[in-house]
């Protein structure tokens, strides 16, 4: 934004006006959010159970996260998650875009299908793939076994589970991702690719030096809002392992973590301190992710 | 490669990329009218000998779908609503009135997209149960109604309005509320649509928050009570996707019927402002 010139006086009546019309919005802000987000960070201080009032523990939540070994396990797993789900996501929604950017017949039906698991809701998503997943009947084993391969035990073995909810998120994720990068795609001037026709530069010329630097705006909104999506990853580790089961702890992600011991072991106040790391890793990732853009980030 | 060529490729690269995204999704239906031994033998028995609707009925018998749609719909739609008034009022004062603390108050608003939802889901919950919300639709409405991204998201429709409309309405002494609603509101309609295709979208989508908030099935959305499907039975696999099909049909004709708007509202995310 540029730097406008300062108003040194406001119309009183303007002053009025705005501030009722963001009065509502302030309110819920305010209640919802501001309120919320401190008393958060009060809770992470101090034991909180269902019923009782909170007692002041100083820093021993926070102490007691660097011992936890569930703790560590869904930390581990969530970077596991973000450093393998990321490049991922971002990989193939910039490679299916591209098809989908291309003037061919049926173009429509293609991305009809493709932008299917978008818009459809994770609960059903995560029930479709239990089943696909299946050990025994699934028809993910029955493709691998046709391939020559042996059926793996996707949900519950300790090993592969993590990579069972790793598939599911990316291909859910791409499907979106997908519709905002076709965008950006769309958003190229097509004089670019003219000119550079004209010039007899290739396909993969093209793609190299026009296509990807144009498009790298859209390529840093979507890597910044897949590690903000994937490092709250809890829908499909929940909908798809059992929480009874061995293999639920390895695939526990923080927000599983800290679902399970708000509301299930009714431990808030340790909850709280467990979503307070998590604001600080997005806040230091999203931070380094915004610094780094600078060195392949091309706006014009 | 010649041109005749490379379109047969791309062909061949988009059938691929429709089948790992549709395919799931014809499994599900196809798992849904069979038998039980036709879904479980092997090997795989692609499609059923007869068409087995039946299990539709079981399910429907067995699970209030009827009430979960009914709660999905009510709670999307006074979310959507209030959403958009809420919204709408204050990304007018942000975009288009002059007043003290603005760029404070819009940057500290901006501020919060950064934090993660979960942070808030204690003390909202804390709340929900001192005023006795919880096991309501109102608890599931209550903390969408404040759309951060929505003001953000609007603000940008309202700045790309002439001024010359608002100017000439000034002149006419018209309050701000009259140039809101009258003149206002009614050019930032796509930008309105956009808004209440994504907060549908999210509070169909939403999990979370609705497991936390309800605990009985009356008052739970299908999300929420789809995840309680998955706890009970998962042995009759061909139930299970019957309800899996009854859940999100509904929601893949709306968006077959008005694809263009969905796909539109969701690349409105990826415009940096």
């Amino acid at each position: 934004m540029k730097p406008k010139k300062k108003h040194s006086k406001f119309k009183s009546k303007d002053t009025l006006a705005a501030y009722l019309f963001i009065s509502p919005m302030l309110i819920g802000i305010f209640i919802f959010f501001v309120f919320a987000f401190l008393q958060n960070i009060y809770f992470s201080f101090n034991k909180v159970g269902a019923f009782d009032t909170p007692t002041f523990v100083g820093i021993d939540n926070y102490r007691r996260l660097l011992t936890d070994p569930i703790f560590l396990i869904a930390l581990k797993n969530t970077i596991f998650y973000t450093v393998l789900g990321v490049p991922l996501v971002v990989f193939f929604s910039i490679l299916i875009a591209w098809f989908l950017n291309q003037k061919i017949k049926g173009q429509s039906i293609y991305r009809t299908a493709i932008f299917l698991p978008a818009i459809t809701m994770p609960a059903a998503i995560g029930l479709l793939w239990r089943w696909l997943l299946n050990y025994q009947y699934g028809i993910v084993n029955y493709i691998i076994v046709k391939l020559g391969g042996t059926a793996v035990a996707w949900l519950s073995d300790t090993n592969t589970v993590k990579w069972a909810i790793l598939l599911v998120l990316v291909w859910s994720m791409v499907s979106y991702q997908v519709i905002i990068m076709l965008a950006g795609l769309q958003g190229i001037s097509k004089t670019y690719y003219e000119a550079a026709e004209v010039d007899g530069a290739s396909k993969w010329q093209i793609f190299f030096k026009i296509t990807l630097p144009l498009l790298s705006p859209t390529i840093f909104f979507v890597t910044i809002m897949s590690t903000i999506g994937i490092l709250q990853i809890f829908d499909f580790i929940f909908l798809m392992i059992q929480r009874t089961a061995v293999a639920y702890q390895y695939s526990m992600s923080l927000v599983s973590y800290f679902y399970e011991l708000a509301f299930t072991q009714n431990l808030r106040g340790y909850a709280s301190a467990v979503s307070i790391v998590l604001f600080v890793i997005i806040l230091i990732i999203t931070v380094i992710q915004f610094v780094g853009q600078k060195k392949w980030v091309n706006y014009d | 490669m010649n041109n005749k060529k490379f379109k047969f490729f791309i062909h061949i690269v988009l059938i691929f990329f429709t089948l790992i995204m549709l395919g799931p999704f014809i499994w599900m239906f196809l798992t849904s009218i069979k038998t039980y031994e036709e879904s479980i033998r092997i090997p795989l028995q692609f499609f059923p000998k007869d068409i087995r609707w039946v299990n539709y009925q079981i399910v429907y018998e067995k699970f209030p779908f009827l009430i979960l749609y009914f709660n999905t719909i009510i709670v999307s739609v006074a979310t959507i609503i209030g959403q958009l008034f809420i919204v709408s009022l204050s990304a007018y004062a942000f975009a288009r009135i002059k007043f003290p603390f603005k760029n404070i108050l819009f940057m500290g608003m901006l501020a919060l997209m950064m934090i993660p939802g979960q942070i808030f889901i204690i003390p909202r919950y804390q709340l929900m149960v001192g005023l006795k919300l919880t096991n309501t639709l109102t608890a599931l409405v209550l903390p969408s109604l404040f759309s951060v991204f929505g003001v953000f998201l609007l603000r940008q429709f309202f700045q790309s309005v002439p001024i010359e409309l608002e100017e000439s309405a000034k002149l006419d002494g018209c309050s701000h509320f009259r140039i809101y609603w009258q003149i206002m509101l009614p050019l930032v309609v796509p930008g309105m649509i956009a808004l209440g295709i994504l907060t549908m979208l999210n509070t169909w989508k939403d999990l979370m928050w609705p497991i936390i908030v309800n605990r009985t099935m009356s008052k739970m959305t299908l999300s929420a009570g789809l995840a309680m499907l998955i706890g009970q039975h998962t042995t009759y696999y061909e139930q299970v996707m019957a309800g899996a099909v009854i859940s999100v049909f509904p929601m893949i004709i709306v968006y077959l019927i008005f694809q263009k708007q969905f796909v539109e509202s969701i690349a409105k995310t990826g415009i940096k402002g």
